[in-house]
């Protein structure tokens, strides 16, 4: 614990303005004038949002919040507890290694390292030219296929080491041809 | 009743009680962590796990209702082993660091681990929350130390009703967190510290309290808050001459264990600096001065000089007047009270003695003089009863004059006036213990949870438990979040509502009947004065749609729950169906099932032209609909300061002696004047606050006594106030800190704060509690009832008064004042101070056995029979025009405190709002070209304060709504004095117009005037 007498003034708080007083998007209220007052449908919300924007923006949250009549720190609450919702914006490739019973034993773990060590990332990361996020799963219902990486909507079977490294490689290709195009 | 045996001893329990409750007030120990008696129980530390007779499986005892019958055993073999390995799984990730611990003899998970033998975890030790948050002064966060008990987040939910935390995350990393893990400041904190104060370990923390000492090393003493009027016990931990840390203590009758920020954390101001230590006396008035051109020798008006010394040489320039005192003299033509920068008065140190002669003295010469009435004083709503009674005694007696009075003046004269028209007694009529089991509370005029924060936590419990709150307020306060119908008419048209309301009532046929026939009178003038006041007419009016109002009035007329069926909001007679009846007539209404409403209300009310009849409506709406007499029922003035009530009660206003008595009554006033060993007391009721400005300008008044009042912050047009104190000839102001009207003085005395003495504060429920001094008062500063004895007693020799006179002000202690107080006000007739520890007393208390009186007007009225008021309706004095186009309203903000001379030397207070403000409705902010953030100039026909913008829609479209602490920018230049409400003369704070713009464009609106001028 560092000394609790620390000059008070350097960290005085300060107004920074009301983050919510110019009318949220449209394409948020879109989402939100759905569900304006339903508590209940807070999983709904979080989920359209998750969709809409790939990931939940603060603000969103926010307006999601007060358009609900939620308090602020349980909507966190909720959207911090549930893996599939994300607050950071997720990589243009979704990285899911499966951790499951029958990859682990197919050696999933150093699938899972080889792709740490080449993205330069941890679990729960994206690589900061936004192309890679590296996530686990417990099991993708796949295991006939083990061990097996699922990028986006592509499952790739049967992976070893070197095949996710080629792996990775194609998809870094991939996009930028989009690029290209 | 229901019967259980807990560990071989059978007892009888209320139903619904759970086991642990049971084991508990039974002195049955059963460990626990996650419990709290104030909150519903989650069962989530599984500590308090126990057998029950006949179920395989031990059941946690927090959640377990007791059964007829149930046998259960809180001790076994099982149990302790499986409380051990609770405890150890808790220790597997929570460090044993007792020895460096500040929560070291104060933790439960220590004493546990003590009890049950865990000195290490067994299991492999690993941190999940590594995390140490020091974001406010207030409290820091540290949650390696952090059980996830949820306590914190559950009292937040529960109680304050804030929401500012909640648990993030899951399993291993799951913590206790704010929105977005950002600062506290950024959430939607309030700082009230309930968190810390329910924290079972050491991860929430006081930060006054890191390193200060261990549990076992500090002095506690329990006394009573000194801020608004709740009266919350505090309980200060000292060690030596510094408080550590403050907290809410169990027994306290009106708070329990909770508070408020200003009240947990807001004492240090009584050791700063600036405190006033001792007594000071304006150098001309020592050395005197050829008198100026205009005759007044000491208004002085001379140019600041270098060797200007402040009072002490060497203050901090935190805010501090002293520092101010070497200001900038004001311009000619400014209509600015020089607030800030003012003209130099130095001061020069004198001794007690030495002081005190020169105040006889010129208060001699001044009755000589020019008479008693030349005389006017400003006792204190925040000392206590036996100082303002005192201060009326000096004035009434040994002065001989009624001009005596103080800031409830200002606040609830309205309520005193009104209540004591309609029922006969002034105060708030029920506990505020009630509320929480209130089925409907109608809150207006009030931001309780801003003004009354502990209130506000009664109102949030009532609401989880399925109370309706109907909140009536031009301004969206923050309680709106908790409200089931929110009113949001135009400042001043509230009364239309009211009366709406009242017809609603008599054309559904929700009135009680037999009430208004058994107890009351007046009804027929006014059901006739309603009869045209219909909804629709006030919806024209106030701008809330009709059906709000129909709907607001059903709620509070039948106290309807929120959880009660038929809630569409179509007017519907009790037994549920729908009603198109019109008919305007009574009916029998015996057959209503009638739930429990009360009225909560506050300055929105009082602070207006029109105030002693709006708070005779709110009377007008309980009488109708029976809400009075009862439990949870009632009409309730939320007083504003720590003994608002307590000084109204002992007579420090103009027109009444101690317990209310007239002054014109001629028996009442000659029984207290026998008892005062007089013949008679001065029989013509003297002048209020506002009057008293007035006379001064006037010529009537010559000197005057201020008693811990800061005139020049809390009077309207204060441009004016400031003129009448400088045309004083004498002016004597004492007061803990050199406030803005100390400044102007002649001579100022140092005063010990509500921390530094003894004596009673009678709280906004009525009740009478103990004052205890926690600290030394510092220099050679004194409580203000020595002073104002020894004050009286000088003065009563210079006056040449026989010397047992004087004799008599030599009092010995406050408990000797108190049993006087009990001789002469028959409403305190049986409080003396060894009554008081423990709960207090609620006055009426007229006898020694009396044991209080809680709920007033239970059987029959103060006055009799309960009177409704046929109220015409008024509007406020001053309406929006071209010039002035907005409408100001003013109040409080949750971090300060009146004129803040306390809250602002807090050091944690400051640093969350250290400056003033003006709230700004985004349209408003647009047409004036206002930048949220961004400085503006508000203006009214009376002055104009700068300011910073917060654009929110909390204020309605055409309103701003502007807090009055703030020296730098004081709202009270702008608000008027020309017309006051004519029964209780209380100033309209509340509307004035105004127009607001930015500097830039006032100064491009200057130039381009001169242009055309020129």
């Amino acid at each position: 614990m560092t000394s609790p007498v620390k000059e008070l003034s350097s960290r005085r708080y300060i107004y920074q303005g009301d983050p919510l007083l110019t009318p949220p998007p449209a394409d948020l209220m879109v989402i939100l004038d759905k569900y304006r007052g339903q508590r209940d449908a807070l999983m709904t919300v979080l989920e359209e949002l998750q969709d809409h924007y790939g990931y939940l923006p603060q603000q969103g949250l926010q307006y999601a919040a007060r358009e609900l009549g939620f308090p602020l720190s349980q909507v966190y609450g909720v959207a911090t507890f549930y893996n599939l919702f994300q607050l950071k914006p997720p990589g243009r490739y979704i990285v899911r290694v499966c951790k499951g019973t029958a990859c682990h034993v197919n050696r999933s773990g150093e699938i899972l390292a080889m792709i740490k060590t080449k993205l330069g990332i941890g679990e729960d990361e994206t690589t900061p030219d936004g192309m890679f996020t590296l996530q686990t799963v417990a099991c993708m219902g796949a295991c006939s296929l083990a061990p097996v990486v699922v990028v986006n909507d592509r499952t790739y079977g049967r992976m070893t080491p070197e095949k996710s490294t080629a792996m990775l490689t194609e998809l870094h290709d991939e996009a930028a041809m989009e690029v290209k195009v | 009743m229901t019967t259980l045996t807990i560990d071989g001893q059978v007892f009888d329990v209320a139903p619904g009680t759970t086991v642990l409750e049971a084991a508990l007030a039974n002195r049955i120990d059963i460990p626990r962590l996650c419990y709290h008696p104030d909150l519903v129980p989650s069962g989530g530390c599984r500590l308090c796990l126990v057998e029950v007779e006949g179920r395989p499986n031990p059941q946690a005892s927090c959640g377990l209702k007791c059964d007829e019958g149930l046998v259960v055993h809180t001790q076994s073999d099982r149990l302790t082993a499986l409380r051990r390995d609770i405890i150890d799984l808790f220790v597997s990730d929570h460090p044993l660091r007792c020895a460096v611990c500040d929560k070291n003899g104060a933790c439960d998970l220590q004493r546990y681990a003590y009890q049950y033998g865990i000195s290490e975890t067994a299991y492999d030790f690993e941190l999940s929350r590594p995390l140490f948050q020091e974001d406010n002064p207030f409290f820091v966060r540290d949650h390696q130390y952090c059980i996830l008990c949820n306590k914190c987040v559950r009292v937040c939910d529960e109680i304050v009703g804030a929401n500012a935390i909640e648990v993030a995350g899951r399993g291993f990393t799951s913590h206790v967190a704010t929105p977005f893990d950002g600062p506290m400041v950024d959430s939607a904190c309030v700082f009230c510290g309930s968190c810390v104060q329910v924290c079972p370990t050491a991860a929430l923390l006081p930060t006054s309290r890191l390193r200060k000492g261990r549990e076992w090393e500090l002095t506690r003493q329990r006394t009573i808050c000194g801020y608004c009027g709740v009266g919350c016990g505090v309980e200060f931990a000292t060690q030596g001459q510094q408080i550590i840390y403050a907290q809410g203590y169990r027994a306290a009758p009106v708070n329990g264990e909770f508070l408020c920020v200003k009240g947990r954390f807001g004492w240090d101001f009584a050791q700063h600096p600036d405190r006033l230590t001792q007594p000071l006396v304006r150098r001309d008035l020592l050395e005197p001065r050829p008198p100026t051109a205009d005759g007044r020798p000491l208004a002085t008006a001379t140019t600041p000089t270098e060797e200007t010394v402040t009072s002490d040489g060497q203050r901090s320039s935190v805010g501090g007047p002293p520092s101010a005192v070497r200001g900038r003299p004001s311009g000619p033509g400014v209509r600015r009270p020089s607030v800030v920068g003012r003209p130099s008065a130095d001061f020069v140190p004198v001794s007690w003695e030495q002081a005190l002669d020169i105040i006889a003295t010129k208060l001699a010469d001044t009755v000589k003089t020019h008479g008693s009435d030349a005389v006017a004083g400003l006792s204190s709503a925040r000392c206590t009863n036996e100082e303002n009674y005192l201060f009326q005694k000096l004035f009434r007696a040994t002065i001989g004059t009624n001009n005596v009075d103080h800031c409830a003046r200002l606040c609830h004269s309205s309520s005193v006036t009104g209540l004591g028209m309609a029922f006969g007694s002034g105060a708030m009529t029920n506990p505020i213990r009630d509320i929480r089991n209130a089925d409907c509370i109608l809150i207006t005029g009030s931001n309780t949870a801003e003004s009354h924060p502990v209130i506000s936590y009664e109102v949030v419990r009532a609401t989880k438990l399925g109370a309706n709150l109907v909140i009536i307020d031009p301004r969206r306060v923050p309680l709106v979040d908790h409200a089931t119908l929110f009113l949001q008419p135009k400042p001043g048209t509230d009364i239309y509502i009211f009366l709406a309301m009242a017809h609603v009532i008599l054309r559904e046929g929700w009135a009680d009947t037999a009430f208004i026939a058994g107890r009351t009178e007046g009804f027929e003038a006014f059901e006739y004065s309603v009869r045209e006041v219909t909804p629709q007419v006030a919806a024209l009016m106030s701008g809330v749609p009709a059906e709000l109002i129909e709907q607001a009035a059903r709620m509070y007329a039948l106290g309807q729950r929120a959880d009660a069926p038929s809630a569409d909001g179509r007017p519907q007679t009790a037994d549920g169906s729908q009603t198109d009846n019109t008919d305007y007539a009574l009916r029998n209404t015996q057959s209503i099932a009638r739930g429990h409403s009360t009225i909560l209300y506050a300055m929105g009310i009082t602070q207006r032209s029109n105030g002693t009849e709006l708070v005779l409506t709110l009377a007008n709406l309980a009488m109708l609909s029976g809400q009075i007499g009862k439990p949870s029922t009632g009409v309730n003035p939320l007083r504003g300061q720590s003994n608002v009530q307590g000084a109204c009660d002992m007579g420090a206003l103009p027109n009444v002696l101690p317990g209310y008595q007239p002054v014109t009554d001629a028996a009442k006033r000659q029984a207290v004047a026998q008892a005062w060993d007089l013949a008679d007391l001065p029989a013509q009721p003297g002048i209020t606050v506002v009057e008293m400005m007035h006379a001064v300008l006037a010529g009537k008044v010559k000197a005057m006594y201020v008693m811990g009042e800061n005139p020049m912050l809390s009077d309207p047009n204060l441009t004016h106030v400031e003129e009448a104190l400088r045309a004083l000839d004498f002016l004597v102001v004492q007061d803990i800190f050199m406030s803005e009207t100390a400044q102007l003085a002649h001579v100022v005395l140092p005063a010990a704060s509500y921390l530094e003495k003894d004596g009673t504060f009678t709280n906004t429920e009525r009740r009478v509690q103990m004052v205890a001094p926690v600290l030394p008062a510092p220099g050679q500063s004194l409580p203000d009832w020595q002073i104002v004895g020894q004050v009286g007693e000088k003065l009563e020799a210079k006056l040449g008064h026989a010397a047992e006179k004087a004799a008599a002000w030599r009092y010995t202690s406050t408990t000797a004042i108190m049993d006087e107080i009990a001789r002469v006000t028959p409403s305190y007739g049986g409080i003396h101070h060894h009554r008081l520890s423990g709960e207090g007393l609620t006055w009426p208390c007229p006898t020694d056995d009396h044991p209080g009186t809680p709920i007033l007007h239970t059987a029959k009225f103060t006055r009799g029979l309960g009177k409704f008021h046929a109220v015409p309706v008024n509007l406020p004095a001053e309406q929006p025009d071209a010039d002035f186009p907005l409408i100001l309203t003013t109040g409080r903000i949750l971090y300060h405190y009146h004129t803040g001379t306390m809250t602002r030397r807090s050091e944690g207070l400051n640093w969350r709002e250290s400056r003033g403000y003006a709230e700004v409705h985004p349209y408003d902010a647009e047409q004036a070209g206002l930048r949220d953030g961004g400085p503006a100039l508000v203006t009214s026909r009376r002055g104009q304060v700068r300011t910073q913008v917060r654009v929110t829609d909390r204020v309605p479209q055409g309103t701003i709504f502007l807090s009055f602490h703030w020296k730098e920018a004081p709202a009270n230049v702008l608000t008027q004095d020309f017309k006051l409400d004519p029964l209780a003369k209380i100033p309209e704070y509340k509307v004035c117009a105004v127009r607001i713009e930015s500097p830039k464009a006032a100064a491009q609106g200057k130039q381009a005037a001169g242009a055309v001028e020129a």
